[in-house]
């Protein structure tokens, strides 16, 4: 019988735990954000959290009379999961605001809860372009993939290129990237001559690389995620292809500002482009890398931290304009057209198709003060998502 | 051709020493050890904060490495393995499943979750040419040093008395401690020395398979296709099949890079119908 | 386990006469409804009227346990280590993704479409696992689950590849019932299919067929020698087993109304494997009570610390071996059996 009361007890206090559902106090905006703290893409969820609170930490926690309560939770990059977080915070936690998502599926398994429930849905970091057409409700402070290797493609044919290999993760973002730099590129008058695809669990580069070397372009298009990029940059000069003339241009998820000094003299002279780099030079960006690095134990800021910053000021400024209303029409209102000034230059949202339009910049890694960074030498300004433009 | 050839084999024999441990602890002491990658994890990152924050040599830290790890697995095999080795494979499983998350979750805490890079002293970069052929210079090195391991390997198991003890401790533990073999301390030094491989494994691999604390999982499955085609009661059948699949898996990925991914499995799943208990078995069992 | 050996002995010591009877008294004890089942699904529905809130998790949980399950009968009965079970959830999960978005709209069907493909691929890897060691199983269903994941990403035409597949939303359940946002239809539809599918199993695991399956595990050569035809049984249970993971995939797209290509994820199967053996392996509820306690453990930990839960979980299941799972899975057996007291003096 002991047991069977035990059991009872057991039941009870797995009852309790669900039970306990947290009530919404008044006057309180509550941010839903869901990033993968943990898993393969950990170092996105940091970097973006942090890029939020630092925005939290430098603009107060109030705006329009509203305080603003961020509440992480991490989805370990599993789609199912950050649809299911998200629908309870909506649900349970009562959040107005839904941001984050670190990957394109995590992303679009948000959508239909966010056109169903009206939840306006921030993206900080995912890339694909289509996401914002999932959801009425989605807007993006990131950027898109296209967005960033069309101009790699220009700058690369105004520059001398004329025989490119692209080698790119194979899955959807590396597809992206390889399909809108060729187009650009084969539109400017440059050639093509073999297109990549590394598959994602790759450990080793060399067979790739093999390959290019053998085709003997002027120059190689990247695009991977960050920490692989790192590993291919360092066999991209033990195999000597530099020495071979071949040019390395690459979007700047390869040579990201969280890993570039770890990488050493190999990332010299890469050519990527993007829409930040922390070594941007403008007071904005100088303040915001200053404020990052003390509270993040010297961790440098990347692309990723920005799109939560941003994501940030989006709400700020959103929030401002509604004054305090965070209904999902009203603030999906106040968020088309708006704009302002980030620590990565001049953005704005694109009314139409509520993605973000920002310059992209090309730049070189360099040696700065004895560290490594991008430095930008040329801007592409206020450009908007071109597949979205396209299909138009 | 030839290049491709090299790369394969400098990237085979990299599997083999990331792997000989497993082929230690799996195949003679029947365990089936999926931790086996924390501890190649744990001599990559020696090797790694001993470089990049204490700027000592990187032919200094491949002996460390081996040695953090090994300790690393003496220590954990006189607490926790010990226990397991007359448990069922079930439960083995889920033990060193549970040690990978823990070491998982551990190094991001203290490591933080990025890639770890290493840069190598001057003369193991680059490559060189030899008769015509592109030979980078670290993976020529991976060759023969772990050539050399091989074959070490294979004289302490079959002709020194440890190795004989070994043998027989793995093949009636009673009678063996009848003969006065001290069965714990043979198993326990073996455990260590296959940890200590692995750290070496990793140590070397941080530049060729980056270093994340991902690692573990990640290259599991590396790990025991390698054991596992390769058999598990000796050690050339390992380093035969770590051989293949490195070739394989190169060469595959060079000349058709459509179906690149699908090789190294397809090659693994055709291997365990034909030959179910490793290329070289050592009979029934 | 060790109660089934101990009950072949006695049945090869009587007569066959008497041995026959007391074959069928055994498997009549053996398959009767237990005191704790009534519990569990009183429970679930209790659950979907007290926790209104709660109600995404408990699907979760729903179709976690309908996975667990399907898993037991290949572990816990028939004895195969597999760590990739995923490989049919995940087809399911993209059949029925697939079907809601060309075909029909209506889940069930999609469901028995999903579990039917699942089935299949499972007939067809079972051949596989037939031979060789438990390591050269957990390699062969392990290299078939990655091969899957693999599948998935390259067919980017048909799955969407790393973005996975939306732009679906199921239509009502049979016509009638409209999910709504707060999983209320999603909940009750997982638990009925969670219910008819245990129901399924637990039939068919506590007949001869899975009394033979336990014979197998216990000893295949001997299984032989009294006319068990191992193999063949194997296929059999594998290939049910399929059809039920494959289903509990089904759900989660149809639940979420997404499939992303983790549903193919090594973790998933690494998962489902630590759920049947908290919950404990060879009695099928085993997968119900450790989905229930895994997703609360989980979520609990994720809220608290979320970068560093992994840790805890690895922590539990290295502490949970070391005590001995056995130990600890036991706890169902001395639950009673009945409301009245034991009456044939077991």
């Amino acid at each position: 019988m002991l047991n069977r009361r035990t059991l009872m007890a057991a039941a009870g206090v797995a009852l309790g735990c669900l039970a306990a559902v947290p009530a919404a106090a008044q006057e309180v905006i509550k941010v839903g954000l869901i990033l993968p703290m943990t898993g393969p893409f950990a170092s996105t969820g940091r970097q973006v959290s942090a890029g939020a609170k630092a925005f939290i930490a430098a603009k107060g926690d109030t705006v329009a009379g509203k305080k603003i309560e961020l509440v992480i939770r991490d989805d370990a990059g599993t789609a199912d999961q950050t649809r299911r977080i998200a629908q309870e915070l909506v649900v349970n936690d009562g959040a107005k605001v839904l941001a984050g998502f670190g990957l394109t599926p995590l992303a679009m398994a948000v959508a239909p809860v966010a056109t169903q429930a009206k939840i306006p849905s921030i993206v900080m970091a995912a890339g694909t372009a289509s996401i914002t057409k999932a959801s009425e409700y989605i807007t993006r402070t990131s950027g898109t993939l296209p967005q960033y290797s069309l101009p790699v493609g220009t700058w690369a044919a105004q520059n001398g290129i004329k025989k490119v290999v692209t080698l790119v993760s194979d899955y959807g973002p590396g597809i992206d990237a390889e399909k809108w730099f060729s187009k650009e590129f084969k539109a400017k008058g440059g050639e093509i001559t073999e297109a990549v695809r590394v598959p994602l669990a790759n450990p080793d580069f060399a067979p790739f690389l093999q390959r290019v070397r053998d085709a003997k372009p002027d120059a190689v298009f990247v695009f991977l995620p960050s920490g692989a990029g790192s590993l291919f940059m360092k066999q991209f000069a033990d195999r000597g292809l530099a020495d071979a003339g071949i040019k390395l241009i690459a979007t700047g998820d390869v040579t990201d500002d969280d890993i570039l000094n770890s990488m050493g003299k190999p990332a010299l002279g890469t050519i990527t482009g993007h829409f930040y780099a922390t070594a941007h030079d403008s007071p904005e960006n100088k303040a915001y890398v200053e404020a990052f690095e003390k509270a993040n134990n010297g961790m440098r800021p990347n692309f990723m931290s920005v799109g939560g910053y941003d994501g940030m000021a989006l709400i700020y400024a959103a929030l401002e304009k509604t004054k305090g209303d965070a209904s999902g029409p009203a603030f999906m209102e106040a968020v088309k057209g708006l704009s302002w000034t980030s620590p990565r230059g001049p953005v704005s949202i694109d009314p139409e198709t509520r993605d973000i339009i920002q310059n992209i910049y090309m730049r070189e890694v360099k040696e700065v003060n004895g560290e490594l960074h991008n430095v930008e030498f040329a801007t592409f300004e206020a450009l908007k998502d071109p597949e979205k433009a396209e299909a138009k | 051709m030839l290049t491709i050839l090299f790369d394969g084999v400098a990237y085979g024999m990299l599997l083999f020493i990331l792997a000989c441990g497993l082929t230690v602890t799996l195949g003679l002491m029947n365990f089936i050890n999926l931790a086996h990658g924390a501890f190649a994890m744990a001599g990559g990152y020696v090797t790694v904060i001993m470089m990049n924050r204490y700027g000592i040599s990187f032919y200094w830290c491949l002996p460390a490495a081996f040695i953090v790890a090994a300790f690393i697995g003496l220590i954990l095999e006189r607490t926790l393995y010990q226990w397991l080795y007359q448990a069922p494979h079930l439960d083995q499983v889920l033990f060193s499943i549970g040690l990978v998350f823990m070491a998982i979750a551990a190094t991001d805490y203290f490591m933080g979750g990025q890639q770890q890079l290493i840069n190598l002293p001057p003369e193991l970069s680059g490559r060189m040419d030899v008769f015509g052929v592109g030979v980078g210079r670290y993976r020529l090195f991976t060759i023969i040093l772990c050539a050399v391991l091989a074959v070490a390997l294979q004289l302490i198991l079959s002709k020194t008395r440890f190795g004989s003890r070994l043998r027989a401790a793995v093949d009636d533990r009673r009678v063996a401690m009848g003969l006065g073999i001290n069965v714990p301390v043979v198993f326990a030094l073996t455990f260590a020395f296959g940890s200590g491989l692995a750290g070496l494994g990793g140590a070397m691999g941080a530049e060729i398979l980056g270093l994340d604390p991902n690692f573990p999982l990640k290259f599991m499955i590396y790990f025991l296709i390698v054991v596992s085609v390769g058999g598990t009661s000796t050690v050339s059948g390992p380093f035969l099949a770590a051989l293949l699949l490195g070739i394989a898996d190169v060469a595959g990925k060079y000349y058709v890079p459509a179906i690149g991914p699908f090789v190294i499995y397809a090659l693994m799943i055709i291997m365990l119908i034909v030959r179910p208990n490793g290329l070289f078995a050592r009979g029934g069992r | 386990m060790s109660v089934v050996q101990q009950e072949t002995t006695v049945m090869a010591n009587s007569s066959t006469a008497s041995a026959t009877s007391r074959a069928a008294k055994l498997m009549k004890r053996r398959s009767r409804i237990r005191f704790y089942e009534i519990i569990i699904w009183v429970v679930a529905i209790a659950a979907y009227f007290v926790l209104p809130s709660k109600m995404l998790i408990l699907t979760e949980i729903a179709i976690l346990a309908l996975f667990a399950v399907s898993l037991d009968l290949v572990l816990g009965f028939a004895g195969i280590v597999s760590l990739g079970h995923t490989a049919f959830f995940g087809l399911g999960a993209y059949i029925a993704g697939l079907m809601a978005l060309h075909y029909v709209a209506e889940p069930v069907t999609g469901l028995i479409v999903a579990g039917i493909a699942a089935g299949v691929l499972g007939l067809f890897t079972s051949f596989l696992i037939l031979r060789g060691s438990d390591l050269t199983r957990l390699m062969t269903t392990l290299g078939i689950g990655l091969m899957m994941a693999e599948v998935a990403n390259q067919m980017a035409w048909l799955t969407g590849g790393a973005d996975g597949l939306s732009g679906f939303l199921p239509g009502p359940i049979l016509g009638l019932f409209e999910f709504d946002l707060f999983g209320k239809t999603g909940y009750i539809y997982c638990l009925v299919v969670l219910f008819v599918g245990t129901m399924i199993m637990r039939r068919i695991a506590f007949s001869p067929f899975g009394m033979s399956l336990k014979a197998i595990k216990g000893n295949a050569m001997r299984a032989g020698m009294i006319a068990v035809p191992a193999r063949k049984r194997i296929v059999i249970a594998y290939t049910i087993a399929a059809v039920f993971a494959g289903m509990a995939g089904a759900l989660l797209t149809q639940t979420t109304s997404f499939v992303s290509p983790d549903v193919l994820a090594f973790h998933r199967s690494a998962d489902v494997l630590l759920v049947l053996v908290i919950g404990g392996t060879g009695y099928l509820y085993g997968g119900i009570f450790g989905a229930i306690l895994f997703t609360l453990v989980k979520d609990w930990l994720s809220v608290i610390t979320p970068q560093y839960w992994m840790f805890y979980i690895g922590l539990l299941l290295v502490i949970l071996v070391l005590i001995g799972r056995d130990r600890l899975a036991r706890w169902v057996e001395y639950l009673p059996e009945r409301f009245s007291k034991k009456e044939d003096g077991r």
